[in-house]
């Protein structure tokens, strides 16, 4: 239980690093698990860094940082069991990294070469969802799928506090509550909608709203990835053993631009990023790590070459990344043959082949 | 005249459609001390208070909807959708309730909405930010449909759009955004009826008809056309002004018609078919479409192979005079 603005919220790490308890919730991770979600986080910053590099130079279209985002997004994502399901937004790295989705498939859709990047199926990740808040029905439903089935998977569904805004997340709780599906919503509460604050327009804590739904919510500091934990788990394990959902929010803050293109000065005080910057996820797992001699200094220099041999993957990958040929766009637009398509794929390998010739002759 | 881009000259519009009528507000996500992702109310609210220039929730049938309550007790809302693609979620309180409260109130209440949607492709996004929805609305009875091709048009169209009693959907090229343009800022909105289509070069041979985001393109084309090019913008996409195109086609014998969205019900169908009811004999050759593809709008390295570019209008052209 924390200070002034996190209120109500579950914490275990404070930002100082220190271990403290919780009412309600507590977590056991072994040393090794303890590293590799140090481990995770960093990666996961590292990637998004590179990212936003990448993006300045050309190489990708767009990037959405997850900065400061990491303790909320590794925390979940390594909350599910391997036949779980999640259902990210476009910011959710961390979420898509715990999934083991490959880097440079979360890069492809960034850089412009494909429209998802990588198999949901094999990875049970769906692909990064864009238009605000249709993830939440898709969560839900995938949910009362496995209901149906009578298995015991437990779906997480991602979305951001503007995200609650929009009637697919309203009704995704109304259908969860309906049917007791097996689903978590959580809510990384980075307190901006692009330009919009999201205290300042409505103070109404977000957690509080599943209880008119019929369910619980609670809110979490986001950027405690024990605290992240050990009330993600609890949500996944009340959803898979029949308990219905649970409106998990993260309380978090976004410490990037909204995406490249975005100019935060516009509308938002220095001052708050320094504020959150003292209540880094990262730097207070190091901190207790250290303290607890649970690592040492060569773990934290092993991580960083780590990083650096991450990052040097990415931009060597990014930039080497194949151009998909024009008539890809003709594939998969329907599952069964459709001829006026295949006409025109036709018809542009032709024209395209056509100019082709011409320079080459 | 003034030089600056679409984007300034919406802005300059909206601010002079502020000015004469202080019923109009406006409504949007990210508007008001943003200015918009794209900056087309930049400063609006800061000059017109946050009561006339409202930063809406993250919810575009509530943004929609709301509007329609709005313009029950009398305002003009003036609604910014932020990207085409995000404009879905509004669709039934568009389709059912703006396009339809006129008439199922027999004529009791009117609709003076407008909803601005930046559209088309052509600029690098990703996903759901590069559409073309304009079918879906000139499909739909109740609604006019205007999209500007150059800031001039812009200026005055947006304007003209805000003081129809009628709902008008005004799609915004995104891509022609930053176009410089010369303005007359003191043109009065008003002596020029925006429903119409435009020639914008005059030409003997073949007539290209075109709206927003083409419309350069077009005449790009045509001055590099080894024939006589007449290129007209359609403008109004709702009611389309199919007798300047006629028009055209009586001397020309040759029409291509061209858009970024996918062929298949598209603008360049409704065309034709007009056309060939008009001035079938004047027809030396089938009506042509240079559009996009019948596919989800392409990942963004491969938009410059969808979108019709010179060459391809310049094929269309050719193919049409080869007839
Ligand atoms: C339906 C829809 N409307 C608008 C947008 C444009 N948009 C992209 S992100 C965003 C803000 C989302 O805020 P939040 O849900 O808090 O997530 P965050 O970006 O902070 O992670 C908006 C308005 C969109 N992608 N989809
Ligand atoms: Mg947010």
């Amino acid at each position: 239980m924390v200070d002034g603005m996190l209120g109500s919220a579950v914490q275990l790490l404070t930002p100082e690093g220190e271990r403290v308890a919780d009412e309600d919730y507590d977590i056991s991770l072994s040393n090794a698990e303890l590293k590799g979600l140090y481990r995770d986080m960093v990666l996961v910053r590292r990637l998004d860094s590179e990212a936003t590099a990448l993006q300045r130079q050309g190489e990708l279209g767009l990037w959405a940082s997850s900065l400061g985002q990491e303790a909320a997004q590794v925390g979940s994502g390594r909350s599910l069991l391997p036949g779980d399901y999640a259902f990210p937004t476009y910011r959710d790295h961390g979420v898509t990294w715990s999934r083991g989705v490959p880097p440079l498939e979360v890069l492809a859709m960034f850089r412009g070469v494909s429209t998802g990047g990588w198999d949901p199926i094999a990875l049970r990740c769906a692909i990064y969802t864009i238009v605000i808040g249709n993830q939440a029905l898709h969560a839900v439903g995938y949910g009362m799928g496995a209901q149906l089935d009578g298995s015991s998977e437990a779906v997480i569904g991602y979305f951001g506090d503007g995200a609650t805004d929009e009637g697919d997340v309203n009704e995704a709780f109304v259908f969860a509550a309906d049917f007791n599906a097996p689903v978590v919503f959580f809510c990384q509460n980075n307190q901006w909608a692009i330009s919009s604050p999201r205290e300042r327009k409505n103070p109404a804590p977000l957690y509080e709203r599943a209880a008119g739904f019929g369910f619980p919510g609670v809110r979490v500091d986001g950027n405690d990835i024990l605290a992240v934990m050990a009330v993600t788990r609890a949500a996944l394990e009340r959803a898979r053993s029949g308990g219905g959902p649970t409106l998990v929010e993260a309380y978090t803050y976004r410490m990037a631009a909204h995406t490249t293109s975005d100019d935060p000065t516009r509308y938002r005080h220095a001052e708050e990023l320094e504020i959150w910057r003292l209540r880094d996820p990262i730097e207070r797992l190091k901190v207790f790590l250290a303290r607890q001699g649970i690592a040492d200094r060569g773990y934290f220099d092993q991580i960083d070459r780590e990083a650096a041999d991450l990052a040097v993957m990415i931009r060597d990958g990014v930039r080497s990344m194949p151009e998909p040929p024009a008539e890809t766009m003709f594939d998969h637009v329907y599952a069964e043959p459709h001829e006026q398509l295949e006409r025109q794929r036709r018809w542009l390998v032709d024209y395209e082949s056509s100019f082709t010739h011409e320079v080459s002759s | 005249m003034t030089t600056m881009t679409m984007a300034k000259a919406l802005n300059a519009g909206l601010r002079r459609a502020m000015e004469r009528e202080r019923r109009v507000v406006l409504f949007g996500e990210d508007i008001g001390r943003l200015g918009g992702v794209f900056r087309v109310t930049d400063g609006l609210q800061k000059d017109f208070g946050e009561h006339r220039v409202i930063d809406a929730p993250l919810a575009e049938s509530g943004i929609v909807g709301t509007s329609v309550g709005m313009a029950m007790r009398g305002f003009r809302p003036v609604v910014e959708i932020q990207f085409d693609g995000f404009v879905y979620p509004a669709f039934d309180q568009i389709v059912s309730q703006v396009a339809k409260t006129l008439r199922r109130t027999d004529g009791a209440v009117r609709m003076p909405l407008v909803i601005r949607i930046p559209y088309g492709g052509g600029i690098g996004a990703v996903e759901h930010h590069s559409e073309s929805p304009e079918a879906y609305f000139v499909h739909t009875a109740g609604l006019r449909v205007l999209t500007p091709s150059d800031p001039q048009a812009a200026y005055l169209t947006i304007q003209q759009a805000i003081a129809s009693d009628d709902p008008v959907i005004y799609l915004e090229p995104k891509r022609r955004y930053w176009d410089k343009g010369e303005v007359d800022l003191d043109a009065d909105p008003f002596a020029l009826s925006p429903w119409h289509a435009r020639v914008l070069r005059p030409g003997d041979d073949v007539t290209v008809a075109c709206y927003g985001p083409m419309v350069r393109t077009c005449l790009e084309a045509a001055e590099a056309a080894d024939c006589s090019v007449e290129v007209i913008d359609l403008q109004s996409l709702s009611p389309l002004d199919i007798d300047v195109v006629a028009a055209s086609v009586r001397r020309t014998g040759h029409l291509v018609v061209v858009h970024e969205a996918s062929s298949t019900a598209g603008l360049g169908a409704e065309v034709a078919a007009r056309v060939s009811e008009e001035c079938f004999y004047s027809l030396e050759a089938p009506v042509l479409r240079v559009t996009g593809y019948d596919v989800p709008y392409p990942a963004s390295r491969l938009e410059e192979h969808f979108l019709p570019d010179l060459d391809r209008v310049l094929d269309g052209v050719d193919r049409v005079r080869a007839f």
